[in-house]
């Protein structure tokens, strides 16, 4: 299988090849991708001289232009196809029907990659996106079971990727309307989940809060690891219960799974975390790298340092072993 | 790790005035020898930073626009747009690179407050530029240059012991 990498500036690029990625996603600086942060991603020189660094080296550049474009604004996502494909982009990674009509139009020979936003889970939703737009492979999100994803993966002509590490999106992907709610901005439409623009940390004794907007996320003691301020990793009062009423502050990590995975016919395993900085990239990719061929017993121990780096310090395997509650 | 109290105690005595031009010395090196840095920052540039080390009586607020670092005692907080704290190690991790940010927060070794935009600008355009302290010290220590960045090395070595990725 496939290791798939993230990358939000040059040196994680570079961390990410170096470290042994076969392939590394990255995306440029504005509203086409969905890790559109402050600081983060590629203008198009750096897109190609990375290109060319990992060309090198036999490992493949994704460029996600993964958000739903804007009507009247199309040719911002256009553009950003077009130069991809002429710095010479392995694969594109799109969300949008429109704009995987546009490529499959415009480049027939571009290999177009489904990413996890457009939210394709069933055969006939990914079938149809295989036979309309020539997608050669779909990012799965990450509500299925390995099982589901075995009988999927014989259903479907093309290749099946799925999130092997890193951050959980709850169980909506490419649809959840929980940042637009509190901000007013979603990744789906704007490239950022919980914009920082609307994020305030405050202290209150002992107690770090962490705010959205109008919403109150979390309260997290001295001594609690705390987690993103994202409407869904929050912490309320809900009638006579107090708790995390979506999901727990908490990374995927489906090392012990591998197996089962490559079993189940998957061709890549994809590691979360653009936005995240180059010492987590390269300790990640080399971690997963070497689990990758290791013998299963000897897996959990390479990547246990990596629990420590995560959302929450805490790893599940979410879905894809159904006790996910 | 914190920093020891017998390496605390000289900054109580040292004037201010020294301790901030050193500070804008290697600051102003860092800038030289990473135009890329402003690039990334974009309009975070104007943003007044403050960095707080939790083991130093000292704060540090830097604007990058004006090139300019001032040094105050802990007695005095210093308006800023946006403020970090820490452990100083773990802050000089940060500016190299050579921790998580994320990790850090997570682990609750670092707070933030202020302007999130700003400070998510600064972390991703430091972890870009291949900031290394070490040499940036020895290069302003004219022909002593090897023998301070190497010690200067070591000391990073010694302080960020498994905390460091085993990045290139």
């Amino acid at each position: 299988m496939e290791l798939i990498c993230p990358a939000g500036t040059p040196s994680a690029f570079r961390e990410a090849v170096d470290a042994g990625a076969d392939a590394v996603y990255c995306g440029f600086r504005d509203e086409t991708n969905a890790r559109n942060f402050p600081g983060l991603n590629f203008s198009r020189p750096e897109l190609k001289e990375s290109i060319g660094y990992a060309g090198k080296r036999g490992v493949q550049t994704f460029v996600a232009l993964n958000t739903f474009m804007r009507a009247g604004s199309e040719a911002l996502w256009y553009k950003a196809a077009d130069d991809a494909v002429e710095l010479g982009a392995d694969a594109l990674i799109l969300a949008d029907f429109g704009l995987m009509a546009y490529v499959a139009e415009k480049y027939p020979d571009q290999r177009l990659h489904v990413s996890v936003q457009a939210s394709a889970s069933n055969r006939d939703a990914i079938q149809f996106l295989v036979e309309a737009f020539g997608a050669k492979r779909v990012v799965l999100p990450r509500i299925l079971t390995v099982q589901d994803i075995a009988r999927l993966t014989r259903q479907i002509d093309c290749e099946v990727e799925v999130f092997a590490f890193g951050g959980l999106c709850v169980m909506a992907e490419g649809r959840c309307s929980l940042s637009s709610y509190a901000t007013g901005k979603s990744p789906n439409m704007n490239g950022v989940c919980s914009p920082a623009s609307h994020v305030k940390y405050r202290r209150d004794g002992d107690t770090m809060v962490s705010e959205l907007g109008a919403y109150t996320i979390n309260r997290f003691g001295p001594d609690e690891a705390s987690g993103y301020p994202t409407l869904c990793k929050g912490r309320f009062e809900i009638g006579e219960t107090h708790g995390y009423a979506f999901e727990d502050p908490v990374s995927l990590d489906v090392v012990d799974h591998i197996e089962a995975l490559r079993e189940a016919g998957v061709s890549a395993l994809k590691i979360e975390g653009r936005q995240r900085g180059k010492a987590y990239v390269a300790e990640v990719v080399s971690s997963l790298k070497k689990a990758l061929s290791a013998q299963p017993a000897e897996r959990s121990a390479l990547v246990a340092r990596l629990r420590s780096m995560s959302e929450g310090q805490r790893t599940t395997s979410g879905a894809y072993d159904k006790r996910w509650r | 790790m914190t920093l020891p109290p017998a390496l605390v105690a000289p900054v109580d005595f040292a004037p201010l005035w020294l301790i901030e031009r050193a500070a804008r010395t290697i600051f102003s090196s860092v800038l030289r020898a990473h135009p890329d840095l402003f690039e990334r920052l974009g309009e975070y540039r104007q943003t007044r930073y403050l960095f707080c080390p939790l083991d130093l009586p000292l704060n540090f607020l830097v604007v990058p626009a004006s090139k300019t670092v001032h040094v105050s005692r802990k007695t005095q907080r210093p308006v800023s747009d946006a403020c970090i704290e820490g452990p100083l190690v773990l802050l000089l991790g940060l500016l190299e690179g050579r921790c998580d940010a994320d990790a850090l927060f997570f682990s609750r070794e670092l707070s933030v407050t202020g302007d999130m935009e700003a400070m998510l600008a600064l972390r991703n355009a430091l972890d870009d530029s291949a900031i290394d302290l070490p040499g940036e010290i020895g290069s302003l220590a004219g022909p002593l240059a090897p023998l301070v960045a190497g010690a200067a090395r070591y000391v990073r070595k010694r302080a960020l012991e498994g905390r460091d990725a085993t990045w290139n």
